[in-house]
């Protein structure tokens, strides 16, 4: 019997898991739904941009989005790059040709100086989530913001979870003193007040994607140390490893080959919910103002716009409803993903050791009101 | 003959998994009355627990489904009984004993709570009253200074003792039917025997009908009445024991009465070299105590053992469990720190670090107790057996590997297709056979068998006894061989020591310490592990 996941030739208990992961349609659905915004949102700008996707003048094609044209090109009067939304381009360009635009006109820095009404303006045909309070399209920062955040999420996510991996592997395998002195160190780092750090850090370095990054994960790897150090620390003494020391395979490759599979299970069941807290550390710093720098879209500063004109209630509500959405969808897939790497949600065979079979026996509660697994 | 008390009719068990349904047990009928004793008896996967759990609805439900059957508690039905009725069976009418007391009992709850719990429960008893019926009933089961026990947590306990707890447990509120799952199958010979004595003991007093879970047939012939043999979810024969075991009929019960582990140890060729020596070899952990771990003493898992390992020869270490045979065993291949000298052909390895000891591994192997732990579960079979190959340069290209892994498993009887699968598609004789094959890949001089036939079934036990034997004829292997089953180291071993609490008691030539044990010690081994008569 074969099994397999996408093609991929897999173990029968990987497979087991994924029939189970797809079995909990809520969390299959949010996966979809997540991926086809995410994938959408790498396409921001053919989406939401000022330029148009393709441009057709004087028999000739121009694409706007991957080049920067200048306004000559066009029969125009500057040497600078083409702003296509000046009326005045547009029939230029009219005249000779036709453009094709992306849905929305806008970019996540674009502003439009043409609002009927003051900015922040209510949603309009034109801007169709309204504008923030300098001029900008809400949708277009809504899709940029997005893209931004999960990819900062998933980034952080994915440097924390080698960085955590790694200190939880040394840790666990080597016990004894090393692992004294890392736990006693952890304990005395994640004492730090990780907030005020990255605000007083904030003021000495300009904050940008990848220095804020750094800063975040420098504190961030400790989540999954608990967990992989834990499934080291009962791997050790595994027979199958004890055999592989009897071969005389160097320690790195034991925890390689054939202890960092077992911590992988483990490792892998927090990744979605360290992604939704990574997103929502982003987005309250830059709440804060101490995020990401100034001008950059993101979820966050939206937020702080709805915060500070509450006579535009959109701003707040469709931060707030992006926000949710997110985390929402993340927290989802991470639970379909706990529950399908929970052993007891899928018996293989009878468990006739006692157990915990035995205890609800003495205690003459049914053997089946098992309790939900926690986080 | 008296009325039965428990009746089970065509009782079939179906799991259901996803995409297959498994039958575990097919149509199995029995009865048991007041004081009599009913073993039901199979190798692992035959359906014996499953059946037991089945008759108090323990299976995980609704993937585990009774297509067929009917259970009947003096007359009443108990299949498809309502939840509540269940209820007070369980732990009332009919109560449980599992195997494992390590786990059976809840290590956060002393003694007294986890006995007087079941009381209060069921009975309703108040705080002093069932503090004076968990007395009476530890007493009942012989746990020795009841009074001071009753605040101890199990961890206090030795498994005996833990198992007598558990015995006191499901005695509680005074069982029709008492249901024992392997309840002496984690227990050393020695306290096996007194726990089925007390069994036995308390089924008289108490007029229980007892059903015993087993695979042992020698508990079986000195314990139960009647006998169902199980196999492959089907009673394939069932009667009084007497009849059963003098006259089987069936063939299945025939080869399960026949397996036994044969034959003795291979002649030793007399100037053999010697392989391994170890002399007053000691393993102590240190106990450490107070604010600064000053250590206050150690813990002597072994004592001033020495020993001889020649070419071709098999030294048993026989020992129950805590005697440090197992330590021993990893002391000398240098997996554990030790004091005292060890000469591996000759060369002293006592001082050798991780480094030094590589080029050796290839020449010392060993073999665990466990088939199901020793494999790693998400490295294909291949993979395992070949791992040793790679570290120790073995084989210039892949394709030369390849035909080594081939060899290697067809050595120990496996099919060398088999290396592209995982170690959960095979049973646990298999499983143990892959775990040789790795050993024996390397082609090395000394192997350790570390309880290599205790997780097995009796009839598997045989063959990897068989094969061992004729592994060490072929490539003249020396075998430190660790057991507590003293029936497999005769089979196998010609020179024994006997140890107990890290020491040697006793050691000599296997044929004249089987014949002629000394010390006290061997001798209550011995009559543990080999008497016949009924308790």
């Amino acid at each position: 019997m074969e099994n397999r996941i996408l093609g991929i030739p897999v173990s029968p208990l990987a497979h087991r898991r994924w029939l189970h992961f797809r079995g909990n349609r809520r969390g299959w659905y949010s996966l979809w739904i997540f991926l086809v915004l995410f994938t959408l949102s790498l396409f921001a700008e053919g989406i939401a941009n000022d330029r148009p996707l393709l441009v057709r003048y004087d028999g000739a094609f121009y694409a706007p989005v991957l080049h920067d044209y200048p306004e000559t090109t066009f029969g125009g009067e500057f040497e600078t790059a083409t702003d296509y939304r000046d009326p005045y381009v547009a029939d230029l360009i009219h005249e000779k040709g036709f453009m094709v635009w992306p849905p929305i006109r806008y970019s996540w820095d674009t502003i439009n100086y043409d609002l009927t009404r003051p900015a922040p303006s209510s949603p309009s045909f034109e801007n169709w989530l309204g504008t923030d309070d300098q001029g900008r399209d809400v949708l277009a920062r809504l899709i940029y913001g997005f893209r931004l955040s999960v990819l900062f999420g998933l980034s952080l996510t994915l440097v924390s979870a080698v960085v955590g991996v790694l200190a939880g592997a040394v840790q666990g395998y080597f016990g004894g003193i090393v692992d004294l002195l890392f736990q006693r160190f952890m304990e005395i780092w994640s004492g730090m007040p990780v907030l005020y750090l990255l605000i007083i850090m904030g003021s000495i370095i300009e904050p940008g994607f990848f220095s804020l990054l750094f800063l975040l994960m420098l504190f961030s790897w400790m989540q999954l140390v608990g967990v992989v150090r834990a499934e080291f620390l009962r791997c050790r003494n595994f027979d199958y490893v004890r055999a592989a020391k009897a071969l005389g395979v160097s320690a790195h490759v034991i925890m390689r080959r054939h202890m960092l599979p077992n911590a992988m299970t483990a490792a892998l069941t927090f990744l979605p919910f360290m992604l939704a807290g990574a997103v929502s550390t982003l987005t309250s710093l830059d709440f804060l103002g101490f995020g990401l720098p100034p001008g950059s879209p993101s979820l966050g500063e939206l937020l702080a716009q709805g915060k500070n004109n509450l006579q535009a209630p959109w701003l707040g509500i469709v931060a707030f409803l992006a926000i949710a959405l997110t985390l929402t969808i993340i927290t989802f897939i991470g639970e379909a993903v706990r529950d399908a790497f929970d052993p007891r949600k899928h018996v293989a065979a009878p468990v006739t050791q006692g157990g915990p079979i035995a205890e609800k026996l003495a205690m003459g509660t049914s053997p089946d009101t098992s309790e939900e697994p926690g986080q | 003959m008296s009325v039965p008390v428990l009746e089970v009719e065509n009782l079939s068990v179906d799991f259901c998994l996803p995409g297959h349904t498994v039958h575990a047990v097919r149509g199995a009928s029995f009865s048991v009355a007041k004081g009599e004793t009913l073993a039901i008896v199979g190798e692992s996967g035959s359906g014996k627990s499953v059946t037991a759990l089945s008759i108090l609805q323990l299976l995980p439900y609704p993937m585990a489904q009774h297509p067929s059957g009917s259970i009947r508690l003096r007359g009443e039905e108990l299949m498809g009984a309502p939840e509540h009725v269940l209820h007070h069976v369980r732990g009332g009418a009919i109560s449980m004993v599992f195997q494992e007391p390590m786990t059976s009992l809840n290590p956060l709850h002393s003694i007294e709570r986890q006995v007087g719990e079941t009381l209060r429960l069921h009975k309703g008893m108040s705080r002093k009253d069932a503090r004076a019926r968990t007395l009476e009933l530890l007493e009942l089961v012989g746990l020795p200074d009841v009074e001071k026990r009753l605040g101890s947590y199990p961890h206090e306990l030795s498994g005996g003792q833990r198992q007598r707890v558990m015995i006191a447990m499901a005695l509680a509120n005074d069982p029709d039917v008492l249901i024992a799952d392997e309840p002496t199958t984690a227990l050393d010979v020695t306290v096996q025997a007194q726990i089925l004595k007390l069994l036995k003991d308390l089924q008289r007093r108490l007029g229980m009908a007892l059903i015993l879970i087993t695979h042992d047939l020698g508990i079986v012939r000195r314990v139960a009445d009647k006998v169902c043999v199980m196999n492959n979810g089907e009673i394939v024969e069932a009667g009084e024991v007497a009849h059963v075991f003098s006259d089987p009929s069936h063939p299945y019960t025939k080869a399960l009465l026949a397996a036994e582990p044969k034959g003795e140890a291979l002649v030793l060729h007399p100037d053999a070299p010697e392989i391994l020596r170890g002399e007053d070899i000691r393993v102590h952990f240190p106990i450490r105590t107070g604010l600064f771990r000053r250590q206050t003493g150690a813990i002597k898992a072994v004592d001033g053992v020495s020993l001889s390992v020649r070419a071709g020869e098999t030294v048993g270490v026989v020992g129950e469990s805590g005697s440090g045979k197992t330590t021993l065993g990893f002391a000398l291949l240098r997996l554990l720190e030790s004091h005292g000298n060890i000469q591996f052909e000759g060369q002293d390895i006592s001082g050798h670090g991780i480094g030094q000891m590589r080029p050796l591994r290839k020449d010392m192997q060993i073999v665990f107790q466990d088939p199901f732990g020793s494999l790693s579960p998400r490295m294909s079979v291949g993979a395992i057996v070949g791992e040793g190959l790679s570290v120790h340069r073995i084989g210039k290209s892949r394709e030369e590997r390849e035909i080594l892994i081939i060899n290697a498993l067809e050595e120990v009887g496996i099919d060398p297709e088999a290396r592209h699968r995982y170690p959960h598609e095979f049973s646990g004789g298999q499983r143990q056979r892959i775990s040789i094959a790795r050993a024996m890949i390397l082609k090395p001089k000394l192997v350790v068998l570390d309880e290599p036939t205790s997780a097995l079934d009796v009839s598997v036990q045989a063959q990897v006894v068989d094969l061992l034997r004729g592994l060490q004829e072929k490539h003249g292997l020396a075998y430190v061989f660790i057991s507590h089953d003293l029936r497999v180291v005769r089979a196998m071993a010609s020179h024994i020591l006997v140890m107990k609490d890290g020491r040697v008691v006793e050691s000599g030539a296997v044929s004249e310490i089987f014949s002629h044990p000394q010390q006290d010690y061997t001798k209550e081994l011995f009559r543990a592990a080999f008497e016949t008569s009924r308790f």
